[in-house]
């Protein structure tokens, strides 16, 4: 039905043509899921516009041909090809929030999709628009149809979104990473819907995706991508029982995969003539420690938390009185020096309001915050200052917490140079020190984040947050920003700092595999609240709430099936 | 569907108090920006010149009601502008209202006019320039708009009286004819005042369509609106031209807003008689209670205009009128 052959794509830049896409061959036949799987950068999101024909403005096709039904959509008129979106081909997108006009109901938006292609009344578009929410089991669909993009969840917008796309029933969906902006949960409910209107309108779908554990769910067969170039293309079963290429495999490998943990995770390396393999790299053990050890005191807790309370005030409607919205209600937990807790829960459930506590960004309403045995909860700001030093946070986006004004040395001697720590010769041998410390050469300490990928730039965020020698680090879904490869390098050199600096880390995190991979105990956030708390082999072995469960069963798990692992 | 209209009269309620309290406090800055500032009106109207005996000054003083309390003078100017009415002229007598009331009318249409110019060329060059990003239509485009910026607006009327009537006699060179004695030759004594206004307000209206536009043209949005096959052209107008609107707006209103005051040279050079021609005079003449009147119309034609601007906003987005009520 699609079939993609010998597809190049290049991007016009001042120094020439830059090759993104070389010689992709595909097809999916009609009813089936294809995975196309890869990490950012390496073509598959510019593939998917090639064969929509939307191209931003400065990419061109090299050569092959995009084949529907037999015909080149490459050599169709513009006119034609946007006669065929929609109808033949439609799109989901990442992020369904920004995928909808603001100002417009989503009623309109469906309503609109489907007067492009069928000449019916709007009364009939109306009714149809409203059959299709039911058909995405949107709860409540008059409603939806009278609703702004902004006052739905993110779930529910993807939902709308995927109405949208099936509305004229086209003979392929292109879906682009159309869960990754989603919590677990709500995932899983997307990928069923997609399967199951896939069985029902009986379009092909394209699934592009970073994750594998998608991959695994959903996709009857895969292809793998990686600069540009198909590494492999196999049925799902095949590539996961037995990957024949080797970036294949070390894409497998580098997932931290729940139900096995290992003490390191592999990484991606590529050797001198480009190929790539997967490496499981030691633990580096330098030399120099940072200091002593610090003498454990007598089992006492280096944070804990006593029936901490943040409230926010929201008004639901605008007449009516605010309400009292508790994001983080009587939270109670404690983490031991040098050891990490895992803090998981979907978008909302308040680890950030908690996090933001914990480094007085804001203040609690009620309740103890017990740093090395003093309370920090209600500390004034002067008061605070020494504890500020003891206190470091990473941040998520790698792009978005460094200044791009500051080189590396400037940022990562910032903390030093508020507190007034040391003179400037002192500050660059720790910079430097730092560097090496997160793996990053000399050379870096002049240059300015731009010229860094997103991994470099959390090894650039990790070096800032360890300058004032912090007991207590914070990492707020520190690695989510980063492709698995990355993430597991990242992951590994937080293992190896913790040792090295005596660390202890507060690891928040929606993603389950990456928390039970790091934590030793893990506490479950559900509505502000902490559902379940304990060592992370327990949990992770016998959930005892409900709530737990369901987000362990969310995951899509490549492999054995869970029931058969949990029995081990 | 109840609740939404409530908290939309909620909102333009609250607006309404607040455009009211701003008013209030300016018409406190202006009652005591006259009080600070040097002379004596008393002297300046019996002829400093002429040494006035401390009894004429006296009388003159109760008269005009200058010998009060300084907080009873406020509280009657107050009481005596919310009902319109300023005091009267020092120089002749004539009630301010009168004065106020016929100007206001002459630089609200000016300013209406070089706004609906400033419009109608600002915003589809802006257009034109965004959507052929980095073309040689839009660098040119760009490059006019920064010289548009740039000119002052006594240059490029100077430049349009040259053209438009000393060479090609066109239009009148300045003046003004009320509209109900000649409707056409009104308007075209307004031309050229309108024209070098909203030539150099077009300039910065262009360039803020463009960069609007642009921003909601890298939008994922439009990307689905294209993968749902729906025609460019109503992509543009439709979609992202609603969405780049309220920057647009904003920029157009406060210009308008500024236009109030904002009007004096292109008044003085065209002959205009408006506001700002009221006030100068006023303010060489230190004719207090016409300064007073003509800068508390200015300010609330300012306020009001900016109210209108924000309750516009509410209709474009959907995200201000249920969010932030």
């Amino acid at each position: 039905m699609l079939e993609v052959r010998n597809l190049s794509i290049a991007f016009g830049t001042s120094t020439g043509l830059k090759p993104a896409v070389c010689g992709i061959d595909f097809d999916i036949k009609p009813g089936e899921i294809l995975g196309l799987v890869g990490e950012s950068g390496s073509g598959k999101t510019i593939t998917s516009l090639g064969v929509m024909g939307l191209l931003p403005p400065n990419a061109v096709v090299t050569g092959g041909e995009v084949l529907v039904d037999g015909v080149d959509m490459l050599k169709r008129s513009p006119a034609e090809l946007r006669k065929l979106r929609g109808r033949h081909v439609s799109m989901i997108f990442q992020d369904p929030m920004a995928s909808l006009d603001p100002i417009y109901t989503c009623g309109d938006q469906i309503v609109e999709a489907i007067l492009l292609h069928e000449p019916i009344g709007k009364t009939a578009a109306r009714k149809k628009a409203l059959e299709l929410l039911e058909k995405v089991r949107i709860p409540d669909p008059e409603r939806t149809m009278r609703s702004y993009p902004h006052e739905l969840s993110g779930g529910q917008c993807q939902r709308v979104m995927i109405a949208m796309a099936v509305s004229c029933k086209p003979r392929i969906i292109i879906a682009d990473e159309p869960t990754t902006a989603l919590d677990v949960t709500v995932q899983k409910q997307v990928l069923d819907l997609l399967r199951g209107l896939n069985q029902e309108v009986g379009a092909a779908i394209l699934l592009i995706t970073h994750d594998l554990g998608v991959i695994y769910e959903v996709a009857d067969r895969v292809v793998v991508m990686y600069a540009g170039k198909k590494m492999e293309e196999a049925t799902t079963q095949n590539l996961f029982a037995n990957p024949k290429s080797d970036y294949a495999k070390a894409l497998i490998d580098s997932m931290p995969a729940l139900g096995c943990k290992h003490a390191r995770l592999p990484v991606i390396e590529r050797d001198a003539a480009g190929n790539v393999r997967s490496v499981r790299p030691e633990p580096c053990v330098r030399s120099a420690r940072a200091g002593p050890v610090p003498e454990d005191a007598n089992g006492v807790p280096l944070l804990e938390l006593k029936d901490l309370c943040k409230s926010y005030w929201v008004k639901p409607s605008p007449l009516s009185a605010p309400v009292e919205m508790r994001a983080v209600d009587k939270v109670s937990f404690a983490i031991a020096p040098r050891t990490t807790l895992g803090l998981v829960g979907e978008s909302g459930c308040g680890k950030t309001t908690l996090s933001r506590a914990v480094m007085r960004l804001s203040t609690p309403d009620s309740g103890q915050i017990l740093f090395k045995g003093t309370d920090i909860a209600k500390l004034s700001e002067s008061a605070m200052q020494p504890f500020r030093r003891e206190i470091a946070m990473v941040f998520q986006n790698p792009y978005g917490s460094l200044n791009p004004r500051q080189t590396v040395a400037d940022l990562v001697a910032a903390p030093m140079v508020i507190v007034g720590e040391g003179t400037s010769a002192e500050r660059s041998k720790r910079v430097a020190y730092l560097l090496d410390a997160v793996g990053l050469p000399k050379a870096a300490a002049s240059r300015y984040p731009h010229e860094f990928s997103g991994g470099q730039r959390q090894r650039i965020a990790v070096a800032r947050a360890l300058a004032l020698k912090p007991s207590l680090v914070i990492c707020d879904e520190a690695v989510s920003a980063l492709d698995v490869s990355v993430q597991a390098q990242v992951l590994n050199l937080l293992k190896d700092l913790q040792l090295e600096f005596d660390l202890t880390y507060l690891f928040i995190s929606h993603d389950l595999s990456v928390v039970e991979h790091v934590s030793d105990t893990v506490a479950v956030m559900q509505k502000g609240r902490i559902v379940e708390y304990g060592p992370a082999d327990d949990i992770f072995a016998a959930p005892k709430d409900a709530y737990t469960r369901m987000l362990l069963d969310a995951v899509p798990i490549i492999g054995v099936d869970r029931a058969a692992r949990r029995a081990q | 569907m109840n609740a939404s209209i409530a908290g939309a009269l909620l909102l333009i309620g609250r607006k309404l108090l607040t455009a009211f309290a701003q008013l209030l406090v300016v018409a406190t800055l202006i009652f005591s920006v006259m009080y600070i500032m040097p002379g004596d009106p008393v002297l300046l109207l019996l002829g400093a010149e002429s040494n006035p005996s401390p009894e004429a000054v006296a009388s003159m003083r109760s008269q005009l009601g200058l010998d009060q309390l300084v907080l009873s003078q406020y509280f009657t100017w107050l009481w005596n502008a919310l009902h319109l009415d300023f005091g009267n002229s020092l120089t002749n007598g004539y009630p301010v209202s009168s004065y106020v009331l016929a100007n206001l009318p002459r630089t609200l249409e000016l300013a209406f006019a070089a706004i609906i110019i400033a419009t109608l060329i600002g915003v589809p060059l802006g257009i034109a320039a965004a959507l052929k990003r980095g073309s040689m239509r839009d660098t040119v485009l760009t490059s006019i708009a920064t010289i548009g910026i740039s000119v002052p607006v006594y240059i490029l009327g100077t430049l349009l009286v040259l053209i438009f009537s000393i060479k090609l006699g066109w239009l009148p060179a300045s003046g003004y004819t009320d509209i109900s004695r000649n409707l056409v030759e009104h308007f075209r004594k307004l031309a050229l005042p309108a024209l070098a206004l909203g030539f150099g307000l077009a300039a910065s209206i262009a360039r803020m369509t463009r960069s609007s536009m642009l921003e909601i043209l890298g939008r994922d949005f439009v990307r689905a609106l294209r993968a749902k096959g729906m025609p460019e052209r109503r992509i543009i107008w439709q979609h992202v031209l609603r969405n780049a609107a309220i920057p647009i707006v904003t920029i157009i209103g406060l210009q308008l807003g500024n236009l109030m005051g904002g009007t004096v040279l292109v008044e003085a050079m065209f002959n205009w008689p408006g506001l700002s021609t009221l006030l100068v005079g006023a303010v060489s003449a230190r004719n207090y209670p016409l300064v007073q009147g003509a800068m508390l119309a200015i300010a609330a034609l300012f306020i009001v205009i900016n109210l209108a601007v924000e309750l516009f906003y509410s209709l474009l987005d959907p995200r201000i009128r249920r969010k932030r009520s």
